[in-house]
């Protein structure tokens, strides 16, 4: 175990806690909810994709709720209107989100900073006011009474603790991917290019097509974050392609520690556990949430997990 | 009873007591009924719905008494997130022991929250949103949808404004689904009615804050009624650019809400909202039911006094306990689509909506009422908005059944 995850990439520190998130994701759906926890998983999933941008490369784009919205569009369209089982509708929501995000990184990195911002959320709002109109989402009904599909065809996914397991599943796979892309000879370079850009270029990387790869890459894995979330409720709507989802993943990634492997997860953890928990304060959530967000932001500087590895020296 | 717990019972609790978790899970009690009210409570809908809605099913409930069994009620705020609501919707039909969910406006959310209440045959009451799906396309035997639909919306301000004597239509129009089915919808009814619709101006959605240009073309074009297919801050944005570019002066041009409630008149004021007209299926001013209903409830909500969303709150949960007691609370429990066979059994009966039935397919067939807007001058007091100008009947106001596409009807 401790070979295998070395070769990973992962330090000891990340081992542990590693082993230890995935104790809790098995344990998790006997005490909490598991649909409820399949959310947290899909968002995590989803900030996971987002901090490889932010976290690794420090591009900020504005506008990742397109490449999560439409990935979950496709899968439940997919799966509903050709029968296809739930592995290949998630991953055909994940090549959309890649085939998307082509097309939009490869207009978006040739500019930096607030600029590459600002065009990656103009594009995404193209592909919310695209969503709002094409015939095949459903407009603000959205897409409606997506069936669980089996997984590989057989596999039932009726039962929320079937469908846990395939999403917990799908969630580690695609966490390892990341965490491996990152802790890769590729990875070092994007972390180049984060640091000092034009030293990057002048050491002989083609860095925009490290960034377009970092980029694709990112939005493949919000593409099956998307369709994993869309198969687990049965629906897909506009407020997965909406500018506020685009909000709430960089309020993920910030609140659980920028660049740190495990933060989004904790992140998507806090977030998605307010708005559900918060849910009974009525009128309340949106101060209560106003107020905690507040407050993390002046106590975890560095984000939850980037505070608890700073305090303890190690990195996340 | 027996006060005293017998030791296996809390032996068996106390194995059981670390399963439980931190989850709050509530344990299903075979004498309680849960109503969860699961609606805006913090956004755009907040006064159409929200608190007002748990106020008025409360009311219900208190009023209902103890009939052998105890009746509680829930509240979440689903923020017009369909996925918050399918999982709050989830976690309360199969951790919370709700029986059933109440108001649930956006028709998005509706939509979701209604295919898990089909799933886990539960009672779903709409009384909250506006697609007429609801008891067509995704009608299901455990739902109910009471208040108002897109339909009868369109058949009554269209229609029956015909009647009164705006023959001639222009529309603004929320470029969407809903904006484009509503002008259809009324498209229709205006011309079966004998008259014309002489032009539209789609406008993008969302994102329009400005319809001078609008307002102009929808001037220009000499039409006696200026259609509104949009909802909540678009058409109250609409309203006041038409009163300030002088749309409604001298009665030339009077204007029909496709959607708007009591409570949005309330906020812009007679000043500004003065000769609209619109539907609603209840007012607190139509007849002696409605006012003592009124009177009962406008203590607890002194600044919000109810819609037809909030009566149908009412109204519905009253109907679906009478339908509760009469099943037996523990054949009502096992299944929801027993308790609305029950209740379209029984003819309603209550102080907003009168004597009702409610159809196959779920939908309540109440008279619909086009209201125009009175003049601060005619208004003798606090909330006092309406005038009655056309009562559809009940028979009339709604979709004809063949029309509804409700699959298990059919079958």
């Amino acid at each position: 175990m401790t070979g295998f995850l070395a070769r990973q990439g992962f330090s000891r520190a990340q081992g542990i806690a590693f082993v230890l998130m995935v104790v809790l994701i098995a344990v998790a759906p006997f005490q909490l909810y598991p649909v409820f926890l399949m959310k947290v998983l899909c968002f995590a999933l989803f900030a996971c994709a987002f901090n490889l941008l932010i976290g690794y490369v420090g591009l900020l784009s504005f506008g990742h709720a397109a490449y999560f919205g439409f990935g979950s569009y496709v899968a439940a369209w997919t799966a509903k209107n050709w029968g296809l089982s739930a592995e290949v509708a998630i991953l055909l929501g994940g090549l959309t989100g890649a085939g998307l995000g082509t097309a939009f990184g490869w207009l978006a990195i040739r500019r930096l900073g607030i600029y590459f911002s600002m065009i990656t959320l103009a594009l995404a709002q193209m592909a919310y006011f695209f969503a709002l109109q094409a015939p095949f989402t459903g407009g603000e009904d959205g897409i409606q009474q997506v069936p669980r599909a089996p997984l590989f065809g057989t596999i039932s996914m009726q039962s929320d603790l079937h469908t846990y397991w395939l999403v917990a599943g799908v969630f580690i796979l695609f966490f390892l991917l990341i965490h491996r892309v990152v802790h890769s000879p590729f990875g070092q370079v994007l972390k180049a290019i984060r640091e000092n850009e034009p030293r990057a270029i002048s050491l002989g990387y083609r860095v925009d097509s490290y960034k377009l790869t970092a980029f694709i890459l990112s939005c493949f894995v919000a593409g099956i974050a998307g369709g994993t979330k869309s198969l687990v409720f049965g629906i897909a709507t506009l407020t997965d392609v909406n500018f506020q989802m685009s909000g709430e993943v960089v309020l993920m990634t910030l609140l659980g520690g920028l660049g740190t492997i495990f933060g989004p997860v904790m992140g998507a953890l806090i977030v998605t556990g307010m708005e559900q928990y918060f849910a009974q304060l009525g009128a309340w959530v949106t101060v209560m949430q106003g107020v905690i967000f507040v407050a993390c932001v002046l106590l975890f500087r560095r984000g939850i997990v980037g505070e608890i590895g700073a305090k303890l020296k190690i990195i996340l | 009873m027996n006060p005293v717990l017998p030791r296996r019972t809390l032996l068996a609790g106390a194995a059981a007591a670390p399963l439980v978790g931190f989850g709050r899970r509530a344990r299903a009690q075979a004498n309680t009924l849960r109503i969860g009210v699961l609606n805006d409570q913090s956004g755009p809908y907040r006064d159409t719905g929200g608190t007002t809605s748990a106020i008025c099913c409360r009311q219900a409930v208190e009023e209902f008494g103890s009939q052998g069994f105890n009746v509680e009620v829930v509240t979440a705020d689903h923020q017009n997130k369909p996925d918050l609501g399918a999982s709050i919707a989830r976690e309360w039909y199969d951790r919370n022991d709700v029986d059933m969910i109440l108001d649930v406006p956006t028709s998005s959310v509706a939509l979701a929250v209604a295919a898990v209440a089909k799933e886990k045959n539960k009672v779903h009451l709409n009384t909250g949103a506006a697609t007429a799906d609801l008891t067509g396309k995704a009608c299901a035997p455990c739902i109910v949808h009471w208040s108002y639909d897109t339909y009868m919306l369109a058949k009554s301000t269209g229609g029956a404004t015909v009647k009164a004597g705006g023959t001639s239509w222009y529309f603004i129009t929320a470029d969407y689904a809903f904006g484009q089915q509503l002008q259809r919808d009324t498209t229709a009814f205006v011309q079966a009615a004998g008259g014309k619709v002489l032009g539209a101006s789609p406008y993008p959605f969302p994102g329009t804050t400005d319809f001078s240009s609008f307002l102009l073309q929808a001037q220009s074009s000499g039409a006696k009624v200026l259609g509104l297919c949009n909802a909540g801050g678009d058409t109250v944005n609409s309203i006041k650019q038409a009163v300030e570019f002088g749309l409604t002066k001298n009665g030339t041009m009077s204007i029909a809400a496709m959607l708007m409630f009591i409570t949005d008149v309330n906020a812009l004021g007679l000043d500004i909202a003065q000769g609209l007209s619109l539907t609603e299926s209840f007012y607190w001013d139509l007849n002696d039911g409605t006012r003592a209903f009124t009177n009962r409830v406008k203590s607890k909500t002194p600044n919000n006094w109810p819609n037809m969303i909030h009566a149908a709150c009412y109204a519905g949960t009253k109907h679906f306990l009478k339908a509760v007691a009469g099943l037996g609370i523990a054949d009502a429990k096992k299944s929801g689509k027993a308790i609305v066979d029950k209740m379209k059994s029984m003819q309603t009966d209550d102080d907003c909506f009168g004597k009702n039935t409610i159809r196959e397919d779920g939908l309540l067939l109440c008279p619909a009422y086009l209201f125009q807007v009175k003049k601060p001058s005619e208004s003798k007091g606090k909330w006092d908005y309406y005038t009655t100008k056309v009562t559809s009947p009940a028979a009339e106001a709604w979709k004809p059944l063949n029309e509804s596409g409700c699959a298990f009807v059919k079958a």
